[in-house]
C-alpha cells in the first residue's frame, strides 16, 4: 500500500490494526492478524544480493547541507584511485539528489570502469521535475535499488542519505539489517547548529544499533586566498567537533576546511582532487579516505553506559506543564495536558467538559 | 478563506509565510529567524512555526530552548521567546525530554504532528505566522500545506545558496509550489560571498549568481542576497537578537531590505 492512513501505527507496531485511525484501512485486518509483523521478504532478497558487496558504509548527518554528498563522492572517487577496487555509489536522497550533478553525470549512469553510481536523478526527466512523495513511495524506491540494481562484485557500497533521521534512514538500516553495514560516517560543521542536529543523529545509530565508524568536520576554517589568514566561517562555539566526539567518546576522523574551489569542482562535476590536488583540503580528505577501510572494519556497535535497549523508535515527548506547585490540577486547567507518544500513534488526552 | 475551513486557531493571523528549499543547510531557519526578528522591529506581532520534526533549529536561534510548553482552552500555548511577547514559537524541540534525542518517525506520524501544529496552536493574533521547514519535497511539507491550504494570504518564500548543486534542488521545490498551489513571494539568495575580516576581500565561497539566475529562470522575484557574516552566525548560536545588535553588520542591510519587500509583497492588513 503506497498510502498509509494519517496516524497510521505503523504495520509492525503493537497498535497495527486496532488503532483508531485504522478504522476503514483497507489493510486494517492485515495488520490485526500480525502479518504486517512479518519481516519483508525483501530482506532476505537483499541479504542474497549483498552477498557481491563486500563492505557497506551509509554517509549521514542530521544536519544538511554539511557536504554529505561531496564527501561521499570523494569519497568514492579517492577508493577508486586504485583501480583494482570496485566502488558503487548509491544516492538515496530521494527528494535532493545530488550525487549526479556533483559526479558530472546527469543524464548517464556510467562512470570509470571500477566506480558506478545510482541515483533518482538518473531517473528523473526534467532538472525541474520534483519528487514529492511520501515516506512509503521513499521506502520502495531505496528497497528497489538495493535488491533490484545489479551491483555486480562491489568492493565497497557508499550509500549517501539526506538530512535526517526518518523514513530513507529507517529503511536502508532495515532493508540491510541482514546484509550487515560496516557503520556510518557521520559529517557535520563545527557550529552548534549543526551540532545539535547530528548529536541526534547520533542517537540513531544507537537506538538502530548501527556501528558508528567516526565523525568528519567539514568547512572547518577558512584561508582567505587573498591574505593567506584563517577566519571561521562556522565558528565551533561550543567545541566543535572535537569536544562532541570527546564527550560521546567517537573517533573524530579528520578536519575538512573550507575550500571555494570545492563548490566549484562539484558545479562543475568534477573531481576536487583533480581540480585542486595541492589544496589542504583534498589533502584532509585523503586522509580521512585512508583511514576508512581500516576503521570500518573495526567499528563495531558499542551500547552506551545506562542506554535503554528497550526504546525502539519512540522519542519521549515532554508534558506540558501545569500551573500549581500541588499535585492537584488548577481549576483553569482541565485534564493534565499531555501527549504520550505511543509506537506510532500520538494519544491526545481529551478535555474534561 | 474557504468557506468550509474552520478559522479556528489560525482566524487571528493576517499573512503566513512558508520558507522552503529544496537544500538542506541553505539557511531556511536563519532566514526565517531574521525575517521574524526584522518583521518584529517593524512593529508586527510574529509567529514562528517549526516543522523541520527531525532537526528542531529555531529554540536554540532566539534563546529558547528548555521552554515548556502549556496547554489552555484552545489548544497549546506557544511560546513566547520575548518579554514583550511579540514573537511566539512552537517547535518539536519545546516537547523532547532530551534535546540529543533523534525523532526517528516515519511519514504518518510527522504529518499527524503537523497537522496538530497549525491547528492545535492557540496563535491568537498575528500579523505574519513564519513557518520553518525542512529540506526536500516530501511528508512535511505535503502535510504543512495541506494543513494550511484553506487560509489565506499564504506564500513561500524559497531559500537557495548561490552554487548549482543548491540551485538543482531548489527548482525541484520551485516545482512543489507550482504543483501544490502555494504562490512564491520571491527567491533568497543566502551564503553569498563571505568578506574576510582581516582583509576585507570577498571570496564566493559558495560559487555566485545561482539565486538571480534561479529567480528569472522561474520567473518569481529575487528578493535579495545575504552575504556570509560570522557575526550573524554568532548571534544564531547565542541566541540574539542580531537585527537589533549589529545593525553595521554586512547581512543586516539585505536581511532588513528582504523583510521590506515581504511586507510589501504579502498583501498585509494594518491594523
Amino acid at each position: 500500500m503506497e498510502e498509509a492512513p494519517h496516524g497510521c501505527p505503523g504495520a509492525d507496531s503493537a497498535q497495527a490494526g486496532r488503532g483508531a485511525s485504522c478504522q476503514g484501512c483497507p489493510n486494517q485486518r492485515l495488520c490485526a492478524s500480525g502479518a504486517g509483523a512479518a519481516p519483508d521478504p525483501a530482506v532476505e532478497e537483499i541479504k542474497e544480493k549483498m552477498k557481491t558487496v563486500k563492505h557497506r558504509i551509509l554517509v549521514l548527518s542530521g544536519k544538511g547541507g554539511v557536504g554529505k554528498s561531496t564527501f561521499s563522492a570523494h569519497l568514492a572517487y579517492g577508493l577508486a584511485e586504485d583501480g583494482d577496487t570496485q566502488v558503487a555509489l548509491l544516492d538515496i536522497d530521494i527528494c535532493g539528489p545530488s550525487i549526479p550533478k556533483i559526479m558530472g553525470l546527469e543524464g548517464e549512469q556510467y562512470m570509470e570502469d571500477n566506480l558506478g553510481v545510482m541515483s533518482v536523478g538518473f531517473l528523473l526527466s526534467s532538472p525541474d521535475d520534483a519528487v514529492i512523495w511520501r515516506g512509503p513511495k521513499k521506502n520502495g524506491m531505496i528497497k528497489q535499488f538495493l535488491r533490484d540494481v545489479d551491483w555486480g562484485d562491489v568492493d565497497y557500497l557508499i550509500v549517501d542519505t539526506p538530512p535526517g533521521t526518518s523514513d530513507e534512514h529507517l529503511s536502508v538500516v532495515q532493508y540491510l539489517a541482514a546484509a550487515h553495514i560496516d557503520g556510518a560516517v557521520i559529517l557535520t560543521t563545527p557550529q552548534e547548529v549543526a551540532l545539535q542536529d547530528v548529536r541526534k543523529e547520533i542517537s540513531f545509530c544507537h537506538k538502530v544499533k548501527l556501528p558508528i565508524i567516526g565523525v568528519v568536520e567539514n568547512m572547518s576554517g577558512f584561508i582567505c586566498p587573498k591574505c593567506k589568514k584563517e577566519s571561521q566561517i562556522f565558528p565551533p562555539t561550543t567545541g566543535g567537533a572535537e569536544a562532541m566526539c570527546q564527550d560521546l567518546k567517537i573517533p573524530l576522523l579528520g578536519k575538512v576546511p573550507l575550500d571555494p574551489l570545492i563548490g566549484k569542482s562539484c558545479d562543475k562535476g568534477q573531481s576536487f582532487f583533480i581540480e585542486a590536488p595541492d589544496s589542504p583540503a583534498t589533502a584532509a580528505y585523503k586522509s580521512i579516505i585512508q583511514r576508512l577501510p581500516g576503521a570500518a572494519f573495526d567499528s563495531e556497535y558499542k551500547p552506551r553506559e545506562g542506554q535503554r535497549e528497550d526504546c525502539g523508535f519512540v522519542a519521549d515527548l515532554c508534558l506540558p506543564q501545569v500551573d500549581g506547585s500541588d499535585s492537584s490540577l488548577s481549576p483553569h486547567w482541565s485534564l493534565q495536558p499531555g501527549i504520550m507518544l505511543w509506537l506510532g500513534a500520538i494519544n491526545i488526552p481529551q478535555k474534561r467538559p | 478563506m474557504e468557506a468550509a475551513a474552520e478559522p479556528g486557531n489560525l482566524a487571528g493571523v493576517r499573512n503566513i509565510i512558508l520558507v522552503l528549499s529544496g537544500k538542506g543547510g541553505v539557511g531556511k531557519s536563519t532566514i526565517s529567524t531574521e525575517l521574524a526578528l526584522a518583521l518584529r522591529h517593524q512593529g508586527k506581532k510574529v509567529g514562528i512555526l517549526d516543522v523541520d520534526l527531525c532537526g528542531p533549529s529555531i529554540p536554540r536561534m532566539l534563546r529558547a530552548q528548555g521552554k515548556a510548553v502549556h496547554q489552555c482552552d484552545q489548544g497549546w500555548v506557544p511560546v513566547f521567546v520575548d518579554q514583550e511577547q511579540s514573537i511566539s514559537l512552537m517547535s518539536v524541540g519545546f516537547l523532547l525530554e532530551n534535546p540529543n534525542e533523534a525523532v526517528v518517525w516515519r511519514g504518518p506520524k510527522k504529518h499527524a504532528l503537523i497537522k496538530q501544529f497549525v491547528s492545535d496552536v492557540a496563535w491568537g493574533e498575528l500579523d505574519y505566522l513564519v513557518v520553518d521547514t525542512p529540506p526536500g519535497t516530501s511528508d512535511e511539507h505535503m502535510a504543512t500545506v495541506e494543513a494550511l491550504r484553506p487560509y489565506r494570504p499564504l506564500g513561500a518564500l524559497v531559500v537557495t545558496t548561490p552554487q548549482a548543486v543548491s540551485v538543482g534542488d531548489v527548482r525541484r521545490e520551485l516545482t512543489f509550489c507550482r504543483k501544490t498551489g502555494l504562490q512564491v513571494i520571491g527567491v533568497v539568495e543566502n551564503m553569498s560571498g563571505f568578506v574576510c575580516p582581516h582583509c576585507a576581500d570577498c571570496t564566493n565561497v559558495f560559487s555566485r549568481g545561482g539565486g538571480e539566475e534561479l529567480a528569472q529562470l522561474a520567473g518569481v522575484p529575487f528578493l535579495g542576497s545575504v552575504p556570509l557574516d560570522p557575526q550573524l552566525t554568532r548571534s544564531l548560536e547565542e541566541g540574539r537578537d542580531f537585527i537589533q545588535e549589529f545593525p553595521k553588520s554586512t547581512a543586516y542591510a539585505a536581511l532588513t531590505s528582504i523583510a521590506q519587500k515581504v511586507l510589501h509583497r504579502m498583501p498585509a492588513l494594518h491594523s
